[in-house]
């Protein structure tokens, strides 16, 4: 007897910033086999900028679109269309910093040929080299690509496809840093096993919750929350290896050992990447698990989440003041403001959901300039990271410090900055959702990351520069355009926040 | 004449000045401290014409604008002044430009005045690199960085003060608070004396952790309004709140913290003796004049009549605070070597005048309490500014290393003089006037607190008369390497005059101030239930009659 095999349904229309993306990618992997290598990096460029912003168009176009296609696994709803226009924006802007070259003297930030082991003699070699690789753009793009789709994911499985479609070229990317190799290719090792792992605990998780509900779809296992007679444990263990795999991602404590490391190590460009992107489409992950999949077991997750949120502010805020390189700095920050952004996703409710969508928005474009930042001081051996280095910048080059201070003031929660509102959205929506002992916590935290914040103003503006110290390099409109781009979104999201909010209000609701 | 938005022009005049500052090329010193004091100017005559059209038996709140800024949270750009928030911006507008006036040399190079007449070009050396640091014998104190980023952090800093006393919106006001560390923080770290980066960190941290306590309020706050209706910041429709004693309770505790790390009351105090005495002496005059004062007037504004019941539960409390503050701040500014410390010290026992005389909810009470802020801020403006002026001579803060100055410099020694016996409260000055109606007023309901209180006059007597006494009287001693001091020029003069002309005119004729202050009491006073004392009953409570 002939099986009858039911074709799924696919509707390609709402998920054309996905295939734009991958498209864009396809056709980076073929540049980089039959173009020839001289006009390879213009090329290349173009293959991203041309496929990001037709992306951020189509979703532009797609907005207020809300449907389930490829049978129920993609849900192209408020939420996945914010932040796949977020992501496309900022991944750009993360390609374009990829893409400097009148930085390091020997061109570019990424390593022309990474297997080649740290110390030996064609290491040294290769330090003085001025060969330039081009595959990092298709690994951008193919990670861009899943982070998109990361955050539309309705199906747990797809999800997971997701994650490694966005997590593997991030491993590569992670070990590709042209100077201080070996701290580059520690990280890259450290991000591939512990994120191996996190991968297999969500691997796990999906299938206690197919045993669960039997379905991987997050509406089936919304509904089966509602009956009677099912086997709960399955669902609390499945969930808290889920919520495993994608604390993982977001950098939560105590799964953000990762973070300092290899944000430190990447190349710079990839930290801000990681640091922008990745969280964002975790996040935006995250909030889809919760909201749809276990809107109804709140009071399961919800006490859970509380106590990572609580940690994730503390150690993340302490553990930065003692921090003495930059780059570190900022990863202990990231992993307070996640906790600062789980205070929006506890709330589970419509304002939270905004309120987190606002936030990832904001952080994100901060957070990816201040790194932009971070290449631009520069001593003989490449980037000057340490924070000793950066004594006296404000005298040297009141332009760079005065916008690097602007970022942490808006890091800070400053207000008149992005930063601000984004805060207050999220605290506003957890006192509203009844959190109000994590608000406190949040802004008892907020008062010491404004500490290391402030310590590096100090640094900067009040400090005499050391004789040997570092120099700010002038970069070309890549950077300085990205920079320029974070620094306007920051000041406008601080002073005119109303178009963005109404943008993230009406984005605020999930399809399932 | 009224339709005019006075505040929000006031307001944007110094950013404008500031922006025209940083158009201005680098090296125009005279220009850039030529604008500066322009643009204050300006502020002070459109200051004067708004106090004109002011009504006092008008509305409470004039000049009122509310557009909407973020409709999402119910957040409006609302400014608008009553009393007590006109003379305090009054007192912005007269401060501003003695700043500018008494620090034009300030952010020079350092030691320039010192070692060579010449300060355009060693600021010039001193901007370029740190490279003059190396001519200099000795470690330069404070490298000063900059004449144009000096006043046009003076001028942001206006634009910020008058912001903060002109929302009626708790969320603008609380973006003007916070917002405000931020010149200021600048000001004492690049201008300020030798520990300036430990001094701004401490300054900035104390205000930040207040301030986030304050976030949390106004969250809270604004949730209380959701839940009663719509989500609103509008201080009048805040006052109509419902709220249940537990959640008044720990509310005003967050704000509270906040105000009284700002004004700075015992124990929250310890941030501005340091503060005070580190950053530059114009620096000083409006961290003490003014920006201090917004703690006292978010007592008055926000405190008292949005958490009626907790500021009656908790004011006893916060009377002892005040009155610790009083005695202890005298004792301590007795004991400082250091001239600027002893007046930090000075401002924290004046502080703890004002928290009693608005914690005792009297009529007379709270308008001395408004009273001592504008006089407060005059008195000690002048005493720092004073004090500034013999410190640039001698170069060094020790009360020790002064003696007989006044011989040398009648001027110098007779304007301290006068600035301090205002700071003392002198009958016919203007602070004594406000320091009789606190204590009055306080007496009327906590009789055994306004008599301790009582003793800190005396001890106010002692620590200036006495810091008065060992610098300018007796035999000459100046600081090493000094064989004379010269008298205060013209300039300084012209700074410090109008200061101690107020101070006279005021203490003899307050009703401009009064009649303009004591209606908005009274509306406070309504807002927050409390009623005075009858004569007959003299102490313990009355009974709050019911809103």
């Amino acid at each position: 007897m002939p099986v009858e095999i039911q074709s799924p349904a696919l509707a390609y229309a709402p998920v054309a910033p996905l295939l734009l993306v991958f498209a864009a990618a396809l056709i980076s992997v073929l540049v980089e086999a039959f173009v020839p290598a001289s006009s390879r990096r213009v090329v290349q460029i173009w293959v991203c900028a041309v496929g990001l912003v037709l992306a951020l168009a189509a979703v532009i176009l797609l907005a207020g679109t809300e449907e389930l296609t490829f049978s129920g696994a993609i849900a192209v709803d408020g939420p996945a269309l914010f932040l796949q226009g977020t992501l496309a924006v900022l991944g750009l802007a993360a390609i374009l910093l990829l893409s400097e070259r009148s930085l390091d003297s020997s061109g570019g930030a990424v390593v022309a040929r990474a297997a080649v082991l740290p110390g030996s003699r064609e290491d040294a070699v290769l330090a003085e080299a001025t060969e330039v690789q081009t595959e990092i753009y298709p690994l951008a793009l193919f990670s861009l690509g899943g982070m998109m789709l990361f955050t539309a994911c309705n199906n747990l499985l797809l999800m997971f496809v997701a994650l490694e479609v966005l997590s593997l070229p991030l491993y590569l990317m992670a070990g590709l840093a042209r100077r201080r190799r070996l701290l580059s290719q520690e990280a890259a090792v450290k991000y591939f096993l512990l994120g191996a792992f996190a991968s297999a605990f969500f691997m796990y998780g999906v299938a206690l919750l197919y045993g669960y509900a039997g379905s991987v779809d997050l509406g089936d296992i919304f509904a089966a929350t509602g009956t009677a007679g099912t086997n709960d444990a399955l669902l609390f263990v499945g969930l808290a290896m889920l919520a495993v795999g994608l604390l993982f991602k977001v950098g939560a404590v105590p799964f953000q050992a990762w973070t300092p490391d290899v944000y430190q190590g990447s190349p710079t460009p990839v930290t801000a990447l990681m640091a922008a992107c990745t969280k964002i489409a975790a996040f935006g992950a995250l909030l889809r698990v919760l909201y749809v999949g276990f809107g109804r077991t709140e009071w399961d997750w919800r006490p859970m989440m509380w106590g990572i949120a609580i940690l994730t502010m503390v150690v993340g805020a302490v553990l930065a003041v003692t921090q003495t390189d930059v780059k570190r700095m900022l990863a202990y920050s990231s992993v307070a403001h996640t906790g600062f952004i789980l205070v929006g996703v506890i709330a589970l409710s419509p304002q939270g959901l905004s309120g987190t969508l606002f936030y990832l928005l904001a952080y994100g474009f901060t957070t990816l300039a201040s790194f932009a930042v971070v290449t631009l001081v520069r001593d003989s051996s490449g980037e000057a990271t340490h924070l000793s280095q950066w004594a006296g910048l404000g005298r040297k080059s009141p332009l760079v410090a005065g916008t690097f201070a602007f970022f942490l003031a808006a890091l800070a929660g400053i207000p008149l900055t992005s930063g601000f509102m984004a805060k207050f959205a999220v605290f506003a929506a957890g006192v509203d959702g009844g959190a109000t002992a994590l608000v406190i916590v949040g802004v008892v935290a907020s008062a010491v990351t404004a500490f290391f914040y402030a310590r590096v103003v100090v640094l900067m503006f009040f400090s005499e520069p050391p004789l040997d110290g570092p120099t700010v390099a002038v970069p070309s409109g890549f950077t300085a355009g990205t920079i320029a781009l974070g620094l306007a979104v920051s000041v406008l999201l601080g002073v005119l926040p109303q178009p963005v909010l109404d943008l993230a209000d009406n984005a605020a609701q999930f399809i399932y | 004449m009224s339709s005019l938005p006075w505040l929000t022009v006031i307001g944007l005049v110094p950013l404008l000045g500031a922006l025209v500052l940083a158009a201005l090329p680098r090296g125009a010193h005279y220009l850039h401290k030529m604008v500066a004091l322009g643009t204050s100017l300006v502020v002070l005559v459109l200051t004067i014409a708004m106090c004109a059209a002011f009504d006092p038996a008008g509305d409470r709140f004039q000049f009122v604008q509310a557009y909407d800024w973020i409709p999402a949270f119910g957040v409006q750009y609302a400014v608008g002044a009553d009393g007590i928030a006109l003379v305090l911006i009054a007192l912005i507008a007269v401060l501003v430009p003695v700043v500018i006036l008494a620090s034009w040399h300030d952010a020079d190079a350092p030691l320039a005045a010192h070692v060579a007449g010449a300060p355009a070009t060693s600021a010039r050396v001193s901007s370029t690199a740190g490279g003059g640091a190396g001519a200099d014998a000795e470690p330069a104190p404070a490298p000063k960085r900059g004449v144009r980023t000096f006043f046009a952090l003076v001028l942001v800093l206006e634009t910020m003060m008058i912001g903060v006393f002109a929302a009626t919106d708790v969320f603008l006001f609380y973006v003007f608070f916070e917002a405000m560390l931020l010149p200021m923080y600048f000001l004492i770290g690049l201008y300020g004396g030798p520990r300036r980066s430990y001094a701004a960190m401490k300054f900035l941290l104390y205000s930040l952790a207040g301030g986030l306590l304050m976030l949390a309020a106004v969250i809270g706050l604004y949730v209380v309004s959701a839940s009663q209706g719509e989500g609103t910041f509008a201080f009048e429709r805040l006052t109509e709140l419902e709220i249940s004693t537990p959640v008044q309770i720990a509310l005003f505790s967050g704000f509270f913290i906040a105000f009284a790390i700002k004004a700075p009351l015992f124990p929250f105090h310890t941030w501005l003796p340091d503060a005070g005495a580190e950053s530059p002496v114009g620096g000083a005059v409006l961290l003490v004049g003014v920006l201090d004062k917004v703690g006292t007037f978010g007592f008055l504004r926000y405190c008292l009549p949005l958490f009626p019941e907790a500021s009656r539960i908790l004011g006893p409390y916060i009377i002892v605070l005040c009155v610790i503050g009083i005695l202890y701040g005298a004792l301590l500014a007795m004991g400082q070597k250091d001239l600027k410390r002893l007046i930090s010290y000075t401002s924290v026992a004046h502080f703890g005048f004002i928290g009693l005389g608005i914690f005792a909810f009297t009529t007379q009470g709270q308008t001395g309490a408004v009273l001592y802020m504008v006089n407060h801020g005059l008195s000690t403006g002048a005493l720092f500014l004073v004090a500034g002026f013999l410190i640039a001579r001698g170069r060094s803060r020790l009360i020790p290393d002064y003696s007989g100055v006044a011989a040398l410099a009648p001027i110098l020694a007779g304007t301290f003089l006068l600035a301090g016996l205002s700071s003392l409260a002198l009958p016919g000055l203007s602070t004594f006037i406000s320091e009789f109606l606190v204590l009055i007023g306080t007496f009327s309901r906590y009789p055994v607190a306004a008599v301790l209180a009582a003793l800190g006059v005396i001890l106010a007597a002692i620590y200036i008369l006495l810091a008065y006494q060992r610098t300018m009287q007796g035999t000459l001693r100046l600081p090493s390497g000094l064989t004379t001091i010269k008298d205060l020029h013209l300039r300084e003069v012209l700074a410090v005059a109008p200061l101690l002309a107020l101070m006279i005119f005021l203490g003899f004729y307050p009703k401009p101030l009064t009649d303009v202050v004591n209606p908005a009491v009274d509306a406070t006073m309504q807002d927050a239930g409390r009623s005075d004392p009858a004569p007959t009953q003299g102490r313990g409570e009355t009974a709050a009659p019911a809103r």
